[in-house]
C-alpha cells in the first residue's frame, strides 16, 4: 500500500464512470455512493456488481436492506442483466436483510455480528471481490441505539478493509450532510454524489465524484443517463485543449463558399452560421452535410426545431434529397424538442450519440434552442464540453445560431464566437421593398478568407452565392441588383455593338482599298502587256525587215554594203 | 429435554461463547423458570458454526432470541438484562413504559 504507484482500482466497467475516477473505485476499500431518492445508486451498485461478475470475472455479494432478492432480479432484467444466471454460475449472492421494527424488542446490549456473519458467509461461499450493502442506513430504522449502530457500522467498515472487499454502501442524501445518517463519517476512501434534481420542469440526473482520497479524480458534475444498457456516464468536461489541429480542407457543399474560405473549411473544426429566421441556415447545414456524406463521411444531424420528414421535405424543394444518404446510413438524424430533456440530458444524449455513431461531422440546427434550457452560460460550458469533445476526436462542427433581428448578430453571440473557428453571417438587406440575403465571413481561424458580402441566393439547385452589386449608392441587392445588372448589361451591348459596326467599316475601308489596289494593278499588267505585245511586235517586224534586205542584197548583190549601214543606223538610233 | 413439544419454543441467536452471549443465556433460562413453568424449550444456536441459518430467521443482531411458538413469531435483541421488555416482547406482559 505504501507503494509510489497510484492507489490500485477496480474497474466499475460503467461507461465513463472509470473515466472520470481514473480506472475505477479504491480496490478493497469502501466506496460511499449516495444520493436522494430514484437517482439511480441501486442500479450504479447492481451495476458495479453485474460488470464485475461478468467482465472482470470478480464474484460479488449484493446485500440488500430494501428490496428482496427477487424484485431487485425483477428490477434489473429490463437492463438484460441475469441475477439468477449469476447466481447459478456462483458469481453472485444475493443477501436480503429484513429488519422489522415492531417485531423487535430491544433488551439489553446487543451487536450485530449477525449480520457480519451472513455477509462473511456470503463473501467465503462465492470468493466475493466486491459487496454491495444498499442500503444500509435501513439499519438505522430497525434499531433505536444508534450510539451502538454507530460504532457497529464503523466496525463493519474497518471489518470489509481488513477483508480486502471492494465495497459500494449507498446512503440517502440527508438535509445538511452527504448521507441521513453521516455514512460518510466511516467511509472515508471515495464518496460519489448522484443527483437527479429538476429545474424548470426538466429533470437531469448527475454524478460526482466529491472525494477520492489518494487519487486524482474528475470534480465536475457529470451527467449520466440510465437506458437500456445500463449507467451511461457522460465524462464530456474531462476533455483538454490538447487536439491535434488538421490541415485539411473540407467542402462546405457550396462552391463559391469554398472560394471564399480559400479552399474550404478545416476538418475538425467548428463552424458558426448564424443568422435571423428564415435565412436559410438549416439548409446550409444540410448542404454541408450533403456534401460530406458524398465523400462518404458519416455524419449526424442534431435538429432541435423540425421533424426528419419535415426536414427532408423542406430541403427537396431546393434540390436537397437526404432521403439516399439516410437510406445508406451515413447520416444520423436525430431530432428532439429542446424541452425533452434539461441541457445536461441534451449534452449527455448527443455525446453518446457522437460516440457510438463516430462520426466525422456533426451539425446542431440551432445551437440557440438550447438557450430555452439554461442561461447563455450553461450554454456556453455545455457547448465548450460537446466541442473539445468532438476536436479530440478530429469531428468537424457546423452549428447554426437563430438571431432575434432586432439585436446587432455580433454580440449576440459573443458568448460562443470564442469556441468558433470560422463564424459566418447571414443577413438580412432590406432595401427598395425587399429582403435580400448577404452572407459574409466575419472571422475564420487560420485561412485567408474573403471579405466580401455576397449574395445568399436559395435555388432549386441548392445554395447559391452571388457577388453583391457594388455601386454608386453601395450594395445592391435582389431585384436592385438585377436591375443594375440588366442596366449594365444593356450597357455593354451597346458598346459591342458599336464597337462591332466600327469594325465593320474598317473592314470594308480595308476592303475598298485593296479593292483599289488591285485595280490599278490589273490596269497597270494590261498596259504592261500591250507594251510587250507592242515591242515583240516591233522586234519580229524588225527581223522580217532585216530578212527582207539580206534576200534584196542576195539576189541585187550590189550596193548592198550602204544600205546595209544605213539600215544598222537607223536601229541604233532606237532607245 | 420436555418429551412433549412445549408451547413455548425459543430460539437464541449467539456468535461464539462472548459474555454477552453467555449473559443472554443465562438471563433467558432465569426468566423462562420464573414465567413459563418449565412448558418450553431453548434451542441455541451459534452462528459462528452455522452461519447459513442467520438467513432463515434474518439475524442482524446478536444475541438474538426469537420467539417461533407461540405464533406469531417475535425476536428480542441484546443481552436480555432488561427483564422488563424481555417479557412485553414475549407477550407475557402488556406493554406499559416507554420504548425507547
Amino acid at each position: 500500500m505504501s507503494t509510489d504507484r497510484s492507489l490500485p482500482k477496480c474497474p466499475t466497467g460503467i461507461k465513463g464512470l472509470d473515466e472520470i475516477t481514473g480506472g475505477g473505485l479504491p480496490a478493497g476499500r469502501p466506496t460511499l455512493i449516495c444520493g436522494s431518492a430514484g437517482c439511480g445508486k441501486t442500479l450504479l451498485a447492481m451495476e458495479f456488481i453485474v460488470r464485475g461478475a461478468t467482465q472482470y470475472g470478480e464474484p460479488g455479494v449484493f446485500m440488500s436492506f430494501e428490496e428482496t432478492s427477487e424484485e431487485l432480479a425483477q428490477n434489473v432484467r429490463s437492463l438484460g442483466f441475469d441475477l439468477q444466471a449469476l447466481v447459478d454460475r456462483k458469481q453472485l449472492a444475493l443477501s436480503y436483510v429484513r429488519i422489522e421494527r415492531s417485531e423487535i424488542e430491544e433488551a439489553g446490549d446487543y451487536d450485530l455480528d449477525g449480520l457480519f456473519v451472513r455477509l462473511e458467509y456470503a463473501i467465503d461461499t462465492i470468493g466475493a471481490k466486491r459487496v454491495v450493502l444498499d442500503t444500509i442506513e435501513s439499519l438505522f430504522a430497525g434499531f433505536s441505539n444508534a450510539s451502538i449502530l454507530r460504532a457497529e457500522l464503523r466496525r463493519l467498515f474497518r471489518w470489509l478493509k481488513d477483508k480486502g472487499v471492494t465495497a459500494v454502501i449507498t446512503g440517502e442524501r440527508g438535509d445538511a450532510t452527504l448521507t441521513r445518517q453521516g455514512l460518510e463519517e466511516y467511509v472515508s476512501d471515495c464518496v460519489i454524489v448522484l443527483d437527479h434534481r429538476a429545474k424548470e420542469q426538466l429533470a437531469t440526473r448527475r454524478l460526482r465524484v466529491i472525494k477520492y482520497r489518494g487519487s486524482s479524480h474528475g470534480t465536475n458534475e457529470y451527467p449520466f443517463l440510465i437506458d437500456e444498457s445500463g449507467i451511461d456516464v457522460l465524462p464530456v468536461t474531462s476533455v483538454g485543449l490538447n487536439y491535434q489541429a488538421s490541415n485539411e480542407r473540407i467542402s462546405s457543399g457550396i462552391p463559391e463558399l469554398d472560394d471564399m474560405l480559400a479552399g474550404g473549411f478545416y476538418r475538425g473544426s467548428s463552424i458558426l452560421l448564424s443568422g435571423t429566421a428564415g435565412t436559410g441556415k438549416t439548409t446550409s447545414a444540410a448542404t454541408f452535410l450533403a456534401a460530406a456524406c458524398a465523400r462518404g463521411e458519416r455524419s449526424i444531424y442534431f435538429s432541435f426545431e423540425e421533424s426528419q420528414s419535415q426536414t427532408a421535405r423542406n430541403l427537396r424543394s431546393v434540390g436537397i434529397d437526404l432521403q439516399p444518404i439516410l437510406d445508406s446510413k451515413l447520416l444520423l438524424f436525430s431530432a428532439t424538442r429542446p424541452t425533452q430533456h434539461g441541457l445536461e440530458m441534451h449534452l449527455a444524449t448527443m455525446f453518446k450519440q457522437i460516440r457510438d455513431f463516430k462520426p466525422a461531422n456533426v451539425v446542431v440546427d440551432p445551437v440557440t434552442s438550447l438557450l430555452v434550457q439554461g442561461n447563455e452560460n450553461e450554454v456556453h460550458s455545455m457547448l465548450m464540453a460537446l466541442l473539445d469533445y468532438m476536436k479530440g476526436e478530429g469531428i468537424t462542427c457546423f452549428f447554426t445560431a437563430l438571431n432575434a433581428s432586432t439585436e446587432r448578430i455580433e454580440q449576440s453571440d459573443v458568448g460562443i464566437s470564442s469556441l468558433i473557428d470560422s463564424w459566418l453571417l447571414v443577413r438580412d438587406i432590406e432595401a427598395n421593398g425587399e429582403r435580400n440575403r448577404g452572407l459574409f465571413i466575419l472571422k475564420s481561424r487560420g485561412m485567408a478568407h474573403s471579405n466580401q458580402i455576397r449574395e445568399f441566393l436559395l435555388t432549386a439547385d441548392g445554395v447559391r452565392l452571388r457577388p453583391t452589386y457594388l455601386g454608386q449608392h453601395g450594395v445592391l441587392t435582389g431585384s436592385a441588383r438585377l436591375v443594375q445588372e440588366a442596366k449594365d448589361a444593356a450597357e455593354t451591348l451597346a458598346r459591342r455593338q458599336e464597337i462591332e459596326r466600327r469594325e465593320r467599316e474598317l473592314e470594308r475601308e480595308r476592303m475598298l482599298a485593296e479593292a483599289r489596289v488591285a485595280a490599278i494593278r490589273s490596269e497597270y499588267e494590261a498596259k504592261a502587256e500591250e507594251i510587250r505585245r507592242a515591242v515583240l511586235e516591233l522586234e519580229s517586224a524588225d527581223q522580217e525587215i532585216a530578212l527582207g534586205q539580206d534576200q534584196m542584197a542576195a539576189s541585187r548583190k550590189v550596193g548592198a554594203g550602204h544600205d546595209h549601214e544605213a539600215r544598222n543606223g537607223i536601229l541604233r538610233g532606237k532607245p | 429435554m420436555n418429551s412433549p413439544p412445549a408451547t413455548w419454543n425459543l430460539r437464541l441467536y449467539v456468535a461464539g461463547q462472548t459474555p454477552k452471549s453467555l449473559t443472554a443465556f443465562a438471563n433467558l433460562k432465569k426468566l423462562c423458570e420464573e414465567h413459563l413453568a418449565g412448558d418450553y424449550h431453548i434451542e441455541v444456536i451459534d452462528l459462528l458454526e452455522q452461519p447459513q441459518l442467520a438467513d432463515g430467521d434474518q439475524i442482524v443482531a446478536i444475541p438474538t432470541l426469537v420467539r417461533k411458538l407461540p405464533a406469531p413469531m417475535r425476536k428480542i435483541i441484546g443481552d436480555l438484562s432488561n427483564t422488563e421488555r424481555v417479557l412485553v416482547g414475549l407477550d407475557l406482559r402488556p406493554f406499559t413504559g416507554n420504548r425507547a
